[in-house]
């Protein structure tokens, strides 16, 4: 019940003065309550939806800097490892 | 590395893993609040690749699991009535009341039904003019939005042979029973992201201050868990206890306003019982006096119904990380998921059924049960 999935609007319309619209998660389509975020949302923008609610538009830029931070620190990470165990590969050699 | 396999970036993963093991000088104990966030970590083995560095408890956030025994068995009798069409979400179908579940009952002929959206259950409210329809309004702050609109809408619209059966916790409240509990061992909290993306993070601050622990709120995909995790290590290990925020993608420091101003407008804060656990004062929602026309307590005369929680199940130990879930007797034996004996088994968020799912094996031989 607790997962929150991210999905893009298809359309969005008025279901008797609610906000509500078509939402696409990876080809499954679902209809959600924009109510909680009519007013930062648009078609094609992605949001959060918890139990047929979008609660979150998702912010891409944020999203797109946050990997961006995670794949530069893992990056790194990798050379390190490598560096050790090409330095570790040298000792055990003859 | 065969837990690291399922990663959809196996290389950023493991960068994360190595930085935390490298930042750690001592182990630290640090628990995730929701269950969805139990379910990643022990189905991708984070656990088990930072055990050196990290203990993880698995705290008491699976809304199902703690759900009291007496609203199940409040909810298996509303739907056990000729005139009622009981709605839940999926998931509370199989939690065990004290003497079948709603599932039995729906096998039996009672009206029971799932639906995806609460919405749902009003308008299933308006199709059946001839029937009450009851929806079981139970979850976190995440939920409480969508369960306040239902709601809102009911009224909105004078449909009123709708009602719910409320049976809702908040977080904060718990953490701090945690806290507070001289047995505690939680250094640190990862804050369930979807709570926040409503509640906002303002209200952690005062507890990251009083009681000297870092909370990071945190996402649900394995690289936001293990980026929450690293957050979390970097302050105790800086000897810092802040509010930061790892989700930022779908996290504001307010939250979302128009959802809070909905929920407190239809729900007011309670006494709640948790399941294992017991009472904690203020950590829940019921409805406000305005609504109560909609409270399915009222409507039905449900407060007679009590009900004793079996001695055997340890879930009040497991919820507040005192027990790992295979170190409980009945664990795997007397109780699997197919015939689980407290709600911690039952929930795919729960910590015992996320152990028994993923963790068998390790979880076996530890327990000396199941080859
Ligand atoms: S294993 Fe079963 S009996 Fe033991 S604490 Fe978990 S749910 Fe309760």
């Amino acid at each position: 019940m607790c997962l929150g999935i991210p999905g893009r609007i298809l359309d969005r319309r008025d279901d008797a003065g609610l906000p509500v619209g078509t939402v696409d998660f990876g080809g499954v389509r679902r209809e959600v309550c924009l109510a909680y975020v009519a007013d930062e949302v648009e078609v094609g923008d992605y949001v959060v939806v918890h139990v047929g609610f979008a609660i979150s538009k998702v912010d891409e830029k944020e999203a797109k800097r946050t990997f961006e931070v995670l794949r530069e620190m893992s990056q790194l990470e990798e050379l390190e490892w490598m560096a050790d165990l090409a330095d570790a590969a040298e000792r055990v050699q003859p | 590395m065969k837990y690291l396999s399922e990663y959809r970036d196996p290389e950023m993963a493991r960068g994360l893993v190595k930085r935390i093991l490298d930042t750690s000088t001592r182990r630290w104990t640090l628990m995730e609040v929701c269950g969805g966030q139990t379910h990643t970590i022990v189905k991708q083995g984070i656990n088990e690749v930072l055990s050196d560095a990290i203990e993880m408890i698995h705290g008491p956030g699976c809304p199902v699991c703690v759900t009291p025994l007496e609203q199940i068995d409040r909810a298996l009798h509303l739907a056990t009535r000729d005139d009622v069409i009981f709605t839940s979400f999926g998931d509370m179908l199989r939690v065990p009341g004290s003497e079948c579940d709603l599932l039995s009952v729906k096998a039996r002929g009672g009206n029971v039904r799932v639906v995806y959206s609460p919405l749902d259950a009003v308008e299933l409210a308006r199709g059946n003019p001839d029937k009450e329809v009851v929806f079981f309004a139970v979850g976190f702050e995440t939920t409480a939005p969508a369960n306040a609109m239902a709601v809102w809408r009911a009224h909105e619209l004078g449909v009123d042979n709708f009602s719910v059966l409320v049976s809702h916790v908040t977080v904060p409240p718990a953490m701090v029973a945690i806290l507070e509990d001289p047995e505690n061992r939680v250094q640190g909290f990862l804050a369930a992201g979807h709570v926040c993306t409503v509640m906002g993070w303002d209200e952690y601050e005062p507890l990251a201050d009083r009681y000297h622990v870092p909370i990071v709120v945190t996402g649900f995909e394995p690289l936001d868990i293990l980026e929450g995790i690293w957050m979390a290590v970097r302050q105790l290990e800086e000897g810092r206890h802040e509010v930061e925020n790892q989700y930022v993608r779908s996290v504001r420091r307010e939250g979302n306003r128009p959802a809070q101003d909905l929920v407190s407008k239809v729900f007011r804060v309670v006494d709640r019982g948790w399941r294992g656990i017991g009472t904690i004062p203020g950590s829940g929602l019921g409805l406000s006096p305005e609504f109560a026309a909609y409270d399915a307590e009222i409507k039905f005369g449900l407060e007679h119904i009590h009900a004793e929680e079996p001695a055997e199940c340890r879930a009040g130990d497991v919820l507040k990380g005192r027990l790992k879930p295979y170190e409980c007797p009945a664990f795997g034996g007397r109780c699997t998921p197919e015939s689980p004996l407290g709600a911690p088994m039952v929930s795919t968020e729960g910590a015992c059924a996320a152990y028994y799912n993923f963790g068998r094996v390790q979880a076996g031989a530890a327990a000396g049960a199941n080859s």
